[in-house]
């Protein structure tokens, strides 16, 4: 979780991602931050995130995202 | 209580919607009362209260050609010319099935220029014809055949989608005119009495095909039918136009037609000495039209015709018609004098 | 059948007649009825077209779905027997066989839409290089007429494909469902680009009279008819004649073409979309948005973002974010890393999808170099922007200019620009041309011209440029108010009477001020070309 929000800080330093759960919601990151941050999560934690993963649900919060990633890691 | 205010409401509602709509219709239509009057002289014939024997169709070479006010005059022949601007054949045989609803003249006569056109041609052209006549089913069979591809149907049911945009070249005409028109014709004449000499015509143009068009033929044929059957003679005439050209091979097939179906077909462009035309001035225009003076002698001329021929009746002392047509003969003085005391005033 | 004909409003009228007269469950047998319909009076050749797609989707969806039970069944039947690296295999094999129709119902798609609209392109191409290799054989161009709505209704279901191959939703089992869903008539034209989920929800079920929102939807299509026949048309000839005679209209004119432009495709556009969406209210399909209020953005990336919403969405879910996270993309990103550097390696994946998106994007708008050049002056503009946003952050809060009136306005103005600017490519009629007009503004100065009656020799009148200066305000103050809440809601709390007059006044409006009948050509909306 710890390496998960030290990316998430590196891309926008200014949001508080242990708190905010609406950052596609609100337009906080958008594709670009989206793309590279699963090009970050593949060479930090080795888990390739498929397209259709990508949806509002798993990205709206860190927390969210996380799960994300245990879960494509449990299921590999 | 509240089911009635809102019944009161929405009628108000659709009230105003078609009151403002009807005042924009009839503000935004040309009027016809100025520059261009021909668009206003199909709608004229509504006004008529009595009956007439003759009736004349066809384009200009019938309304500033003939005039019905010398026919009474001369021999007490009552007539009324429904014809307007560049009025296609089909034009006039729907503008003759509207008239039979209306009375049924003795005598028919029909002006053949008007065979030289198989397609519409001008949309401006339909307008002044069409949007003049009362609605019916006449109106409709008409505006369907008359239509150009970009027209539509419903621009003549609603004409304020033809002239929405008018609205940027409204004069004061059109408020004088919002609510009364004046009378423009002398029983479908428009009287000019202007003078310009004919200089000849330009040289025909030589065509591909002298035939007539399928079309023209058949509402020529239809014309015929409909006289028929109401035991109404027809007569086919050729005004004394020079321009546009008559040719030859078109008067050829017009008289082989009057001969099949044994009309009487009277060209006049072959009649001047008979009827005493004279180009240099009784024409307003070089010979296009002719003006009051060639008028006058044209239908004096063709009024005796009428007589001798097929015995029209002669209507002067009856009651009825005298009073209507003394009032028209005085307008039409009226107007002559007018227009001439302008013509001088304006030299 | 253009929406703006009258053959248009009667077809509508009694469409909106018999949808409330059938009974409701028959409702969407009607709206497909009424698509077919309206697509045959295209054509009815084209038909055909649309049937395969429908058809080659309605298969393919329904056998991704069987292999997906069958995986299921199988699964739950040897749940004890299989191991986790048995499962794992027989699931990879599985998808395989699904991926092997997605694939088949794509090509199969696309070529279609490739060889109708794209065929052409490309021989002329083969021509031009024939001629710079001096080789004297050409190729004979082909007469594909382009169906009507094929480059929307292709991608609409490629992404209802897409979709069923990710197991978003299941599969839609009536094939007149489906093919309502590919033909339905208001957004065959010009879109939006809608997704199943989004329409299906309202598409299919009962609707009754609703008063209310049939009225809204009636609205909805009147603003439509204002910003098409009031605004885009009226500015039209001004724009013809501009961009079509560019050796006689340069430097200013250029400048005044492409605001003018700006102005058009945006009153075009929208207005046609407004027409869409109140057709769906009428009928109760709730249609999407496809505006957001675009010519208010901050940036380029704002304002692809509420511009052409449906295309971007769909560029971005089914092109952008597959392509860049795919494995080999990954891969690429981590070799690129591991040699050339973070800065590198991150990036990579972001650049390479994003210039895909943008070169298809522009070859989705039309078959032409224009369309590639422009696409890829927006990925440019788009890419560079985002390489300076560490600059601007940097130097907006160095000026503590963020958040201020001022400078909002600036952003707007600017992203208005430069948008416009980028347009020109499909104003004039080659890349040339536009380089030359561009340069032109840059470097002729006869702005003495415009004002010593030049506006007014471009085709519309003194009385055209006053309509459209009102007409502009009004639009430009109805986006004000929208940003607020519906400005149709906020109408409708008003006295009946104020309401009343609001709406027969934009009637009214639309029937005087509009550019149509006698004396207009009525014009294609310009998206319909796409």
């Amino acid at each position: 979780m710890e390496e998960l929000l030290a990316i998430l800080e590196e891309l926008h330093p200014e949001v508080d991602f242990r708190t905010c759960c609406t950052l596609v919601e609100d337009k906080i990151i958008d594709s670009f931050d989206i793309v590279s941050l699963i090009s970050e999560i593949h060479s930090e934690f080795d888990v390739a995130i498929p397209a259709e993963e990508i949806i509002p649900e798993n990205f709206n919060s860190a927390a969210a995202l996380y799960r994300l990633i245990q879960r494509l890691e449990e299921e590999d | 209580m509240i089911k009635q205010k809102k019944i009161v409401g929405i009628t108000s509602i659709l009230l105003a919607v078609i009151i403002s709509l009807w005042f924009l219709q009839r503000l935004l239509m040309p009027k016809y009362m100025g520059q261009v009057v021909e668009g206003a002289l199909i709608a004229e014939y509504y006004q008529e209260t009595t009956n007439h024997d003759v009736i004349f169709i066809g384009d200009c070479e019938v309304y500033e050609n003939f005039s019905p006010i010398t026919l009474w005059e001369k021999y007490g022949i009552t007539s009324y010319i429904r014809g307007s601007a560049q009025q296609l054949i089909w034009q006039s045989y729907y503008l003759l099935e509207e008239t039979l609803q209306y009375e049924k003249p003795d005598i028919v006569v029909f002006n053949v220029l008007a065979m030289q056109y198989n397609e519409p041609q001008k949309e401006a052209y339909n307008r002044m014809t069409l949007d003049g006549m009362k609605w019916s089913l006449s109106k409709v069979k008409s505006i369907q055949e008359s239509m150009l591809e970009e027209e539509s149907f419903i621009e003549y049911f609603f004409p304020l989608l033809r002239y929405h945009s008018r609205w940027s070249e409204l004069t004061v005409e059109d408020w004088n005119y919002l609510w009364k028109k004046d009378i423009i014709s002398h029983n479908g004449y428009y009287m000019r009495v202007d003078v310009k000499a004919s200089v000849g015509a330009p040289p025909a143009k030589k065509l591909a095909n002298y035939e007539f068009g399928s079309r023209a033929y058949y509402y020529l044929d239809q014309i015929r039918i409909l006289c028929e059957q109401n035991q109404i003679a027809l007569v086919l005439v050729k005004a004394p136009s020079i321009y546009p050209h008559w040719y030859k091979e078109w008067d050829m097939q017009i008289e082989t037609y009057a001969e099949k179906y044994g009309l009487l077909y009277l060209n006049f462009l072959e009649m001047f000495e008979e009827t005493g035309i004279d180009l240099s001035v009784d024409t307003y225009d070089g010979g296009l039209h002719l003006n009051l003076f060639g008028a006058e002698k044209l239908s004096e001329y063709f009024g005796k015709i009428l007589v001798e021929e097929y015995g029209v009746f002669d209507h002067r002392g009856e009651e009825i018609y005298d009073t209507i047509w003394e009032e028209k003969v005085s307008f039409y003085k009226k107007k002559k004098e007018e227009k001439l005391a302008e013509l001088t005033e304006n030299k | 059948m253009l929406f703006t004909s009258y053959e248009f409003l009667g077809f509508l009228f009694l469409l909106f007649l018999l949808y409330y007269i059938i009974p409701k469950r028959y409702q969407w047998i009607c709206l497909l009825c009424a698509s077919y319909l309206f697509y045959a009076f295209s054509g009815i050749k084209y038909l055909g077209y649309i049937v395969s797609t429908t058809c080659s989707t309605y298969l393919v969806c329904y056998k991704m779905e069987k292999i997906g039970e069958e995986q299921k069944n199988y699964i739950r039947l040897n749940k004890e027997r299989l191991t986790r690296e048995e499962k794992k295999s027989y699931k990879i094999y599985m998808k395989k066989k699904q991926w092997n129709w997605l694939l088949f119902g794509l090509i199969f798609n696309f070529s279609i839409l490739a060889v109708c609209k794209y065929v052409n392109f490309s021989i002329s191409n083969i021509n031009n290089v024939l001629q710079l290799i001096k080789s004297n054989s050409r190729l004979p161009f082909l007469s594909i007429a382009l169906p009507l709505g094929i480059s929307y209704y292709t991608f609409q279901m490629m992404g209802y494909a897409i979709d069923i191959y990710r197991g978003k939703y299941p599969a839609e089992r009536n094939l007149g469902k489906l093919a309502l869903f590919a033909s339905f008539f208001p957004q065959l034209m010009q879109g939006p680009i809608s997704r199943f989920d989004d329409l299906s929800k309202t598409m299919f079920s009962a609707h009754s009279f609703d008063r209310k929102r049939i009225f809204f939807g009636l609205q909805r299509i009147l603003w439509g008819f204002f910003k098409k026949l009031v605004i885009a048309d009226r500015i039209l000839p001004a724009v013809t004649t501009i961009t079509h005679n560019p050796e006689n209209y340069q430097g200013v004119y250029v400048f005044i073409g492409m605001l003018f432009y700006a102005l058009e495709l945006y009153a075009d556009f929208t207005g046609g979309i407004d027409m869409v969406i109140g057709i769906g209210e009428v009928l109760g399909v709730q249609v999407k948005e496809n505006f957001n209020r675009p010519y208010f953005s901050k940036s380029i990336k704002e304002y692809w973002n509420r511009w052409h919403i449906s295309l971007g969405a769909w560029f971005t879910e089914y092109i952008f974010y597959p392509v860049s996270v795919c494995q080999p993309m990954l891969k690429l990103s981590k070799f690129s890393r591991n040699h050339f550097g973070e800065a590198i390696g991150k990036r990579i994946p972001v650049y390479l999808a994003t210039i895909l998106v943008w070169l298809i994007t522009g070859i989705w708008h039309g078959a032409a170099w224009n369309f590639v050049v422009w696409g890829l002056m927006n990925c440019l503009v788009l890419l560079i922007s985002q390489e300076l946003q560490p600059c601007y952050r940097w130097f907006h809060r160095k000026f503590h200019l963020e958040g201020k009136w001022g400078f909002r306005l600036f952003q707007v103005v600017r992203t208005v620009l430069l948008m416009s600017s980028i347009r020109m490519f499909d104003c004039y009629r080659d890349v040339s041309t536009t380089f030359r007009m561009f340069f032109s503004m840059l470097t002729k100065y006869n702005f003495m011209e415009l004002l010593n009656g030049g506006m007014l020799k471009l085709g519309i009148s003194a009385i055209d440029y006053g309509i459209l200066f009102i007409g502009m305000i009004i639009l430009i103050g109805v986006s004000f108010i929208g940003r607020s809440g519906s400005v149709r809601e906020k109408i409708a709390k008003k006295p009946i009477i104020v309401q009343f007059l609001i709406w027969y006044g934009l009637f009214l409006a639309v029937l005087l001020f509009g550019a149509y009948g006698e004396g207009y050509d009525a014009s294609q909306f310009i998206y319909n070309q796409f």
